[in-house]
């Protein structure tokens, strides 16, 4: 069964690259939707289910952390792992997105192996 | 001695041109699957696009990467996997996530700076007949490589 993954990025290039990485990385995808900050993400949740969703952290009107918080409430969204992608490096910034539900974190720049290595785990419900 | 003068004293911003040069080729073989190398003495470039991110917090001031179109489209494309006469409009985002990577990748190789230091969103500036006026109170950091035989001059201006 395809993943139906959300990547939620304010940069087109960096979302298609993900896609790109996720697809080298053998995951089987469905049609990927997108979301510019974590205020879109929102709305597309409300009409769409997904398996995965990959998000930044630092984007304008909704940061990736206020995004994982805000996601319980969502109905369609419960128990949708998190990846985190970003260029924010620090520990804490780590422990601030796993302790707010993220289920796994990926520093920029990264490689498909790195991608996999992250995300496997998190579809098979490892992580 | 606070913590801004710990960052800025206990290496020195002398010594970060290495960790700079390696954040920048470490960005272009993982993400470009290019392999940045030494340009010949005189290698010059007039650069059309600037890329800039700024810092603020221990470490204050401005990474910019600076490159010609072709390479700023070459870049695009190696980015997205798409021949070079499909790249369009998304250079420019392209180009900015290349310096945002970079600065990112820069200040988490520094003792210090990945909790202190935030990035802005990166900004990009088309054109060459303009000059960077900056405020800062030391000599600017300069890196310069070749990509794909086209010249790139990476510059980390510290402000404080």
């Amino acid at each position: 069964m395809p993943i139906r993954a959300l990547i939620i990025d304010d940069s087109s290039v960096m979302r298609k690259i993900v896609e790109r990485s996720l697809r080298q990385a053998g995951i089987d995808l469905a049609p990927v939707l997108e979301a510019g900050n974590g205020a879109e993400a929102l709305v597309v949740l409300q009409e769409h289910q997904v398996d995965l969703i990959l998000c930044d952290v630092n984007m304008p009107v909704m940061d990736g952390l206020e995004f994982i918080k805000q996601l319980p409430g969502v109905a369609n969204a419960k128990n949708v792992p998190v990846v985190m992608i970003t260029t924010e490096g620090s520990e804490s910034h780590v422990v601030q997105a796993l302790s707010s539900g993220a289920r796994g974190y990926i520093r920029k720049p990264f490689t498909p192996e790195q991608v996999r290595e992250h995300v496997l785990p998190v579809l098979a419900g490892k992580s | 001695m606070n913590s801004q003068t710990h960052v800025l004293a206990a290496d020195g911003p002398k010594s970060w041109t290495p960790l700079l040069e390696m954040a920048v080729r470490e960005v272009f073989e993982l993400m470009l699957g290019s392999q940045l190398t030494a340009p010949a003495d005189g290698e010059e470039t007039k650069p059309d696009y600037t890329a800039m991110v700024g810092l603020a917090g221990q470490l204050c001031g401005l990474l910019s990467l600076r490159c010609n179109g072709k390479a700023a489209a070459l870049m695009t494309s190696k980015m997205l996997g798409v021949e070079l006469d499909k790249v369009g409009p998304e250079v420019a985002d392209a180009l900015g996530e290349v310096c945002n990577m970079a600065a990112g990748n820069f200040k988490n190789k520094i003792a210090g700076l990945a909790e202190g230091c935030m990035l802005s969103p990166p900004t990009v500036v088309t054109g060459s007949d303009y000059a960077l006026h900056s405020m800062s109170d030391f000599p600017s950091l300069e890196v310069r490589l070749m990509f794909e035989g086209i010249l790139i001059v990476i510059t980390l201006q510290i402000n404080s």
